[in-house]
């Protein structure tokens, strides 16, 4: 079993939750009897080694898992303690509430304006969608550099810039959850401080579970960190108490480098 | 550590910190060793080596405190590693203190006997064995990784307070009976106080220890005992 130190949930239920996820590819087991809460307004970082199912872990919070014919997911995953994988729930109402933001930033071919005001208009939305934009692009921290040029390609954006849309874009459609995979590991250092900041000032409003290779990174943005190993979580708690002083002798050996 | 871990190299330098720590070590209880020993023995040739074992300490302090920060800013550690280095910078800083007092001491002892000898006081040879012991057994402690007895070491700082304490009342007793003794009184009244504080650095460095091996700091929980000893003393 998993040491999990004391994850304060503010006596809210838990934005997020999985009890017992176990998630297979064919014959591969991914994520074995993976349980942890993910209190609300925080940042939690899921780390490990290649491999070791901290993406496919967060991809069963959106149901991105769904997409894969020869995943077979078991246990529950609940979001705000309503099972995500219940008949009844719509998996494309559950990405709207659980937005996700990916490795490699993914504008799609159009303007500024387009690709931000994409989801509110799929939804329907039929309000002033300058000014949903325009909050979006603010809380992504881009509206200062793109407010007289949003008819622009979002393709002329940097990299940097092209991943706060794409951050733009998912808070468009207001969501209460950020899943992020590896948001800033295509960027450089800059341009990752900058998604770092956002995660930081972000965490107000949202309540934000991180990837990341960069141990560093989840030091600096999470308030919780999970460690997972080979398909297990070995450790979760406090990223201070994590990275200061690990219960597990895994999670030690991980982050002071000396696995393998 | 087997030669293919990731970061063998920055390992590798931690053991070079750890070493430059240990051999401050060794000189900084040198130099208490010798200086209690001019003190008893009223030798006032031992300020010299002493003066010259220190130069050797602020040299490492120097170097110690240039490769920890060089490890915290290039390397980010993290655990167990993390905690080496911050224990290491505090243990060198105490470390270093020590020879200072131990210094004072043999500068001390330098001028005691030029003085009238004062009647034998067998607490100030206790004191010395007793904040010399501590030392080296803090040290042993940090190379073992031994909380059990660091915490033990912890304790023992209380008898050298106590001792200190009677050391006081029977000076000043002295000078008040002998208006001659007062110089070599006041001398062994300030011997006594760095004695005191070599102690007490050994103290800090048993608590360093614990905070090295359980990443807890039980500093706070030790001067809470303390004082409730204080208090139970008193009534």
């Amino acid at each position: 079993m998993a040491t999990t130190h004391g994850i304060d949930t503010g006596g809210r239920a838990p934005a997020l939750e999985a009890r017992g996820l176990t998630v297979h590819y064919g014959q591969k087991r991914a994520v074995h009897d993976v349980s942890l809460v993910v209190p609300t307004n925080q940042v939690v970082a899921l780390i490990g080694p290649s491999g070791c199912g901290k993406s496919t872990l967060l991809r069963c919070f959106n149901r991105m898992n769904d997409l894969i014919p020869s995943a077979r997911i078991t246990g529950e995953a609940l979001f705000r303690g309503q099972d995500l994988y219940d008949d009844a729930v719509d998996p494309v109402e559950v990405r709207r509430r659980i937005g996700m933001v990916f490795q490699k930033p993914n504008p799609f071919p159009k303007s500024i304006y387009d690709n931000t005001a994409f989801g509110p208009r799929i939804q329907g939305v039929d309000g002033d969608l300058d000014s949903i934009v325009e909050r979006a692009l603010r809380s992504a921290a881009l509206w200062d550099e793109v407010s007289d040029r949003l008819r622009d390609s979002a393709l002329t954006l940097s990299g940097g810039q092209q991943q706060r849309l794409c951050i733009a874009r998912t808070l468009a459609v207001q969501p209460e959850i950020l899943l992020m995979d590896e948001p800033a590991s295509a960027l450089d250092p800059i341009a990752t401080q900058r998604i770092e900041e956002l995660i930081y000032r972000l965490k107000r409003d949202y309540t934000i579970v991180i990837v990341t290779h960069n141990m560093q990174q989840a030091a600096r943005v999470s308030d919780y960190t999970a460690f997972l190993y080979m398909g297990e979580l070995v450790e979760y708690g406090p990223t201070d108490t994590l990275f200061t002083n690990p219960a597990e002798e895994r999670t030690e050996a991980y982050v002071t480098g000396r696995f393998g | 550590m087997t030669p293919d871990t990731p970061r063998r190299h920055f390992h590798d330098e931690l053991d070079r910190l750890q070493d430059s720590l240990l051999e401050m070590a060794g000189i900084a209880e040198r130099i208490v060793a010798l200086a209690a020993e001019g003190v008893l023995t009223r030798d006032r040739t031992v300020s010299r080596k002493v003066i010259a074992e220190d130069d050797r300490v602020d040299e490492l302090e120097v170097s110690i405190d240039e490769l920890a920060v060089e490890l915290l800013a290039l390397q980010q550690p993290m655990a167990r590693d993390l905690r080496l280095i911050i224990a290491t910078l505090k243990v060198s800083n105490d470390l270093e203190r020590a020879g200072d007092h131990g210094v004072n001491m043999a500068r001390a002892a330098k001028r005691l006997a030029k003085l009238p000898p004062l009647p034998d006081l067998p607490e100030v040879a206790e004191m010395a064995d007793m904040a010399r012991g501590m030392l080296s057994d803090a040290m042993a402690c940090f190379v073992a990784r031994d909380t059990t007895r660091a915490r033990e070491i912890c304790l023992r700082d209380d008898r050298v307070d106590n001792l200190r304490e009677s050391l006081f009342r029977i000076l000043v007793t002295h000078m008040l009976e002998d208006p001659r003794r007062i110089s070599p009184a006041l001398e062994l009244l300030l011997i006594t106080q760095n004695l005191e504080r070599i102690a007490d650095l050994a103290t800090n460095i048993a608590e360093d220890v614990v905070f090295l091996v359980e990443g807890r700091t039980i500093k706070h929980n030790v001067q809470d005992s303390d004082s409730e000893d204080e208090v139970a003393g008193e009534a």
